[in-house]
């Protein structure tokens, strides 16, 4: 444990196999420090959102170890509910509530789960709210809402838990790509204050520009790992190489 | 403007129709030698009761004051008592226990009075056959195999075996056991036999709601009856809602099977009146309507709230 004192996400050796046989995930091994923002990129079924899914336990192992903030969420005796509060989650499809107010999106788990006072969530709600530039729309339902928007209340009702991880699965791709700016600005911000993320993506220009590390995974694995720098300038694999070819 | 005068013929068509259904109705009672007598039926529905009332006293009527018989007793006592029609003269002599008077009231008919007892263990039945539809709907979709397995077999075996019979089985088998009143055990096999349909409404329901809203609950940290209880429930009781009304609508509709176990609702009330009237047709027609004015309020309920629910969405 000592060895992994500075990290808050220790990732070993994680194994994963869809009851349809495919190898979703072979061998990844990860470790995230506090405060840092881990990019992580790679075609379509590389296994990247599975991964990410493993780190709140959406998604299960078969092998391995993930220890987040100390607990180990890959053991079935694991309090589940008690992790997944410190770790937020912003998902493609934005999965806001339709039949709540943004508002009340944003209220709903701080006060089940972390049992604050009405007025204390609403507090809060607003405050992240306002930061993520939708207070205005605190009362509107989310079906009045553009994808930009949804997304928006998304991040803000998982800000709003204080969470110590922050999440990113793909948050940007199923935006109008005039919405797409305005979502990287805040996951920007949210970098630059320090917050721990992970964040699976196809947008080079945030993993240039936010990333302390970026993760390469094809087939199920780490293929390559580094700064931006490293990544984008000297990639070692042909793989990675190829990858990048076709995307930049 | 057209098409307003092609409507407007249309619709004259769809009365013409009407009234003649009601003719051809008519024509065949009179073929069968029917007399119709619709004056008997307003009396089973509503009836104007006569109560006597008696005098507590011995005395002589001194005379009538404000709607009030004024009676002096033997010992020279004066007492009123509110008669609504008196029947005695002033200066009739009365004995404690005679007749001085009566009073009218209006009281439900036997067929209302069914009515209330059709509505009283339909709501009874609604209320319990939600409660079973719920439990077993979320049993249904439980990864646990005795759950899901218990919840499979109910639904089946309900599915499969008439309403009749099973109320003959709750009420003379299960009844017994338990020792339930006849109303208990009546509403009991409804609620069992709705509970399983009302279980399979349900179970679609919550399947109709995205992975997604689940998968966000769980990231926030939400346990399993929380989501459940703040995010599934809510909005796949808004897509069942017509479903739901439909089933509530059949169990209203069933529970007229209830009278084979003497309880008395609406049909077997109707079934006595036709008994003592010998007047079927009207009676049979008139317990159809108030089932359909009780069928049609509930569906009438389920647009409005189905509209009301709409605005978010």
């Amino acid at each position: 444990m000592s060895d992994n004192g500075d990290y808050i996400i220790v990732a070993e050796n994680v194994n994963k196999t869809y009851p349809n046989g495919v190898k979703a995930l072979r061998d990844v091994s990860l470790k995230v420090k506090k405060g840092e923002v881990v990019v992580i990129i790679g075609a379509s079924g590389s296994g990247k959102t599975t991964f990410l899914r493993t780190i709140n336990q959406l998604e299960t192992v078969d092998a391995g170890k993930i220890i987040v903030e100390g607990v180990d969420v890959t053991d079935p005796k694991t309090n589940l509910t008690k992790i997944r509060a410190d770790i937020g989650m912003v998902f493609q499809h934005f999965n806001v509530f339709p039949h709540l107010t943004v508002l009340e999106n944003v209220m709903l788990a701080q006060i089940l789960v972390r049992k604050r006072k009405k007025e204390e969530a609403r507090q809060i709600a607003m405050e992240f709210l306002t930061k993520v530039g939708i207070a205005d729309k605190k009362d509107e339902y989310p079906t009045n809402l553009s994808g930009g928007q949804k997304q928006r209340v998304a991040i803000a009702r998982a800000l709003a838990m204080h969470p110590k991880i922050m999440l990113f699965d793909e948050a940007t791709s199923a935006l109008d790509p005039e919405m797409v700016g305005g979502i990287l600005d805040i996951m920007k911000q949210l970098a630059r204050e320090g917050k721990t993320m992970v964040v699976v993506t196809h947008e080079m220009g945030f993993a240039r520009e936010a990333a302390d590390r970026i993760v390469y995974m094809d087939s199920g694995k780490i293929i390559e790992m580094g700064t931006p720098e490293e990544i984008f300038n000297n990639p070692k694999t042909d793989r990675l190489k190829q990858f990048l070819s076709q995307i930049l | 403007m057209r098409r307003n005068r092609h409507t407007l013929l249309w619709n004259l068509a769809f009365v013409l129709v009407l009234v003649g259904i009601g003719f051809f109705i008519y024509k065949s009672s009179l073929k069968i030698n029917y007399s119709w007598n619709w004056r008997a039926v307003p009396s089973y529905l509503v009836y104007k009761a006569q109560q006597e009332i008696d005098s507590p006293v011995q005395g002589i009527v001194k005379g009538f004051k404000n709607g009030k018989v004024v009676i002096e007793t033997i010992k020279g006592n004066i007492v009123a008592f509110k008669v609504e029609h008196p029947t005695l003269k002033k200066g009739a002599v009365v004995d404690a226990g005679d007749e001085i008077g009566y009073n009218t009231s209006y009281k439900a008919g036997p067929l209302l009075m069914g009515l209330y007892m059709t509505i009283k263990v339909s709501v009874v039945s609604i209320i319990m056959a939600l409660v079973i539809g719920l439990i077993t709907g979320l049993m249904r979709i439980s990864d646990n195999p005795l759950f899901k397995n218990l919840s499979t077999v109910y639904i089946e075996i309900i599915r499969g075996t008439p309403l009749l019979v099973q109320i003959f089985i709750v009420y003379f088998f299960i009844g017994t056991l338990f020792n339930m009143t006849r109303f208990i055990a009546g509403a009991f096999a409804l609620a069992v036999f709705e509970g399983a349909y009302i279980a399979e409404i349900i179970r679609a329901g919550i399947q109709s709601i995205p992975r997604g809203q689940t998968e966000a609950s769980l990231a926030l940290g939400m346990n399993y009856f929380q989501i459940m209880r703040y995010i599934i429930i809510p909005q796949a009781f808004k897509r069942v809602l017509p479903a739901l009304a439909g089933q509530f609508i059949s169990l209203i509709k069933d529970s007229s099977l209830l009278s084979v176990i003497s309880i008395t609702e609406l049909t077997k009330a109707g079934r006595e009146v036709v008994a003592s009237t010998f007047s079927p047709f009207e009676v049979w027609f008139t317990v159809a309507a108030l089932y359909f004015v009780v069928t049609y309020s509930l569906s009438l309920l389920d647009r409005y709230l189905e509209r009301r629910l709409a605005g978010d969405e």
